[in-house]
């Protein structure tokens, strides 16, 4: 935690600001479900790092609310869902809705096999964004630097 | 120097010394050669060129250490079986996919099953929801297998499954299966998955720890081995080892000790290993470096024999021969300009038939994107019918043997392998299974597949590794390839279908059978199948019958590493 010494700045809203622009963007990598194809998501584990943002791998086999628990213990700014199996019209509008009722504003992005006829479906369900196969490193990390924005605005 | 089919006339090779090592090999090569059956067909070139059915130097194929082929005549007797797998949605409609690629021309049937199956739970899981027939078909009960089969003379085909964690369950509704249909278990060909080790390395879709997972897979092999002799009780995969980022010298290293380890694990269980060892066979990706793969085929054959004969006291000869099916590298292929795929397909295609393969899985140009629809699968069918039919190149057994490059390449693959086995050997304190378990406890192959992994995605990401529509030449992706839609009332169907099959079977035999299984399992030193054929017999449910062994057996959860 880097925020500013205790009285010496100014309002509330404004240290609030000021503190999480200073610190690295901090995300939750996981997968939902049964889906057991990792090789992804420890990819862009290795890329988000890299790119200096800080990383909480959760892994294989995680519920809404074993990923809602880490994003709240490690006061994560995104979540990223890595589907590779075909249930991401079910699963990804699962976490968003997860997210929304536990009264939390992190936003989800999706990376994985989505066909495109899918993609609004899933940005109506409120997905930030969605990665797909070839996205490269910087567009990794811009997305999810991008989403943090978001949620900070 | 080219062996010719017949004996030449007039002794064309009188040159040589006939008790010289090369004269002894050859007659031994051109006995088991002309001892073995051809298919139809002319051994010639296109143009009318006669040709030998192997040229070079001993040892010749079939002889040991195999490196150039498991048999004499490779692909003049057989063909390799051309296997593609499939599965989706509920059972009739795999059933009815299966029945088509048979009509096709297809002469294997492979089975890929969905998610929760493939991790032992129930399409009514929690878990389950939103993937029930999605990746593949779902079998909850012994009424889904019979669904599967339906109309298909379980006699007639040889079938591969595949299956890990719950293999002794899905190997059970087979068994039970064909018992219904009238074929005795006896009679069913095929194989089965049953390679739990690289789950916990690789693929993830572990259920059970280890060692009582690999107590299930030695269950397996002894029950097969007493009670089926058609039947393949593991297939050693290093394909999802690759998938999850490899390198080649890795997918062949993992995988071979993986064999290792299993061979341990059965003579353990008190086998002898020439009672088993044949019928261990192995599965191989094909990827797009194409001398690379073939040089790691070639490499494994010799490992294996070597390994089966000098370090396990292996004495049959089938005991020493590596077998394999290869698939086509999955995850080679592109969501852009997917089309390209179909020339992806081709080079791997060809690599595993220069290999020398038994058996051949060819991806579908649109699997970046979803499951084939059956237009894709069809032309990945064909691509091997082109390569088996048009190109002339199964007429001649290990064609690259002899190239300078391909025998270095050969060499190269066995020498990074035997570092990787020598690891282990010391982590298990001479004891190969030994390594593997701790390799996996700690995180060794794991970390080695996601330092590849990685390595691969920064060569792409700088543009230093070229990917056809990826990186590269990215023009033309017009972005409307057909794909295939599991309609979302599957996941409905098979709920009724299984909630039917709890409400009319008899809930006391079901609690009994269940109930024995778990006593049973307590015991090591008893086999396992039997009473899971009995679990199954009464329509135990997959996931009742995996409940009832992880409240012996327990869960497995892998340390998140990254």
């Amino acid at each position: 935690m880097t925020g500013p010494a205790a009285g010496t700045a100014g309002p509330q809203a404004e240290r609030h600001h000021d503190r999480h622009r200073r610190q690295p963007v901090r995300v939750v990598l996981a997968k939902l479900g049964l889906d057991g194809h990792d090789r992804g998501l420890k990819v862009v584990a290795r890329m988000l790092r890299d790119a200096g943002l800080e990383v909480i791998y959760l892994g294989l086999r995680q519920t809404t609310e074993s990923i809602l628990l880490a994003v709240e213990q490690e006061d994560a700014d995104v979540i990223g869902l890595s589907i590779h199996n075909g249930g991401h019209l079910t699963l990804a509008p699962r976490m968003v809705d997860a997210v929304r009722a536990a009264g939390l504003v992190v936003p989800v992005v999706v990376g994985g096999i989505v066909p495109d006829v899918d993609l609004e479906r899933l940005a109506e369900a409120g997905v930030f964004a969605v990665l797909g196969p070839g996205a490269s490193a910087a567009e990794v990390a811009e997305t999810v630097r991008a989403a943090a924005a978001a949620r900070r605005i | 120097m080219s062996l010719p089919d017949n004996p030449v006339p007039g002794g064309a090779e009188s040159h040589d010394d006939e008790d010289s090592p090369r004269a002894r090999a050859e007659a031994q090569w051109r006995a088991a050669f002309e001892a073995a059956p051809l298919r139809d067909g002319a051994f010639e070139t296109m143009s009318g060129i006669p040709l030998a059915a192997v040229h070079g130097d001993p040892p010749y194929p079939g002889q040991f250490p195999y490196t150039r082929g498991i048999y004499p005549s490779m692909y003049r007797s057989r063909l390799w079986t051309m296997r593609l797998f499939a599965g989706m949605g509920t059972a009739a409609d795999t059933n009815m996919r299966f029945k088509r690629l048979l009509e096709a021309g297809g002469t294997g049937l492979s089975t890929a099953f969905d998610m929760p199956t493939l991790m032992g739970r129930d399409s009514d899981h929690p878990w389950a929801v939103g993937e029930v027939g999605r990746a593949g078909v779902a079998v909850d009960t012994i009424a889904d297998m019979e669904d599967l089969f339906a109309g298909i003379d379980l006699s007639g085909v040889s079938t591969s499954m595949t299956i890990n964690g719950p293999a002794n369950i899905l190997m059970a509704m087979y068994i039970v299966t064909g018992e219904r249909g009238g074929t005795e278990r006896r009679r069913l060909s095929g194989t089965i998955q049953n390679d739990i080790l690289k789950e916990y390395q690789a693929q993830k879709e572990y259920i059970f720890p280890p060692r009582p997972s690999v107590r299930l897979v030695t269950d397996l092999i002894r029950f097969t081995t007493a009670e089926m002799p058609r039947w393949h009780p593991v297939s050693i995969s290093g394909y999802h080892i690759r998938e999850a980022g490899s390198t080649a010298a890795q997918e062949l290293a993992f995988t071979l000790a993986n064999g290792f380890a299993y061979v341990e694990a059965a003579t353990a269980a008190g086998l002898d290993v020439d009672d088993f060892a044949g019928r261990l066979s192995f599965f191989f990706n094909s990827h797009i470096d194409f001398f690379e793969e073939i040089g790691k085929y070639r490499a494994a054959r010799r490992i294996w024999a070597r390994w089966m004969r000098d370090r396990y006291g292996a004495r049959h000869e089938r005991s020493l021969q590596l077998r394999f099916h290869t698939q086509t590298a999955g995850v080679s292929l592109t969501a852009q300009q997917p089309e390209v795929n179909i020339a992806r397909v081709a080079t791997q295609a060809l690599a595993a038939v220069l290999g020398g393969t038994q058996s051949l899985h060819t991806d579908s140009y649109d699997e970046a994107l979803a499951l084939p629809t059956e237009q894709a699968a069809r032309i990945a069918l064909r691509t091997q019918q082109v390569i088996a039919h048009e190109t002339g190149a199964p007429s001649v057994a290990d064609p690259l043997g002899g190239s300078a490059y391909v025998e270095w390449m050969t060499d190269e693959m066995e020498r990074r392998a035997t570092e990787v086995f020598d690891h282990l050997d010391k982590l298990g304190e001479g004891s190969i299974l030994e390594g593997v378990y701790e390799g996996i406890a700690n995180g060794y192959f794991t970390g080695e597949i996601a330092d590849s992994a990685y390595r691969f995605e920064r060569e792409v990401n700088a543009g230093r590794r070229i990917i056809v529509g990826v990186n590269a030449y990215t023009e033309g992706d017009d972005g409307d390839t057909p794909i295939l839609y599991i309609d979302d009332d599957v996941e409905a169907q098979q709920l009724r279908r299984l909630a039917e099959v709890r409400r009319q079977r008899d809930a006391a035999a079901v609690t009994a059978a269940l109930d024995t299984l778990a006593a049973e399992a307590a015991d090591p030193t008893v086999n396992l199948m039997p009473p899971i054929i009995d679990c199954v017999r009464v329509e135990a449910t997959e996931g009742e019958i995996v409940g009832a062994l992880e409240g012996v057996f327990g869960t497995y959860t892998e340390p998140a590493v990254v």
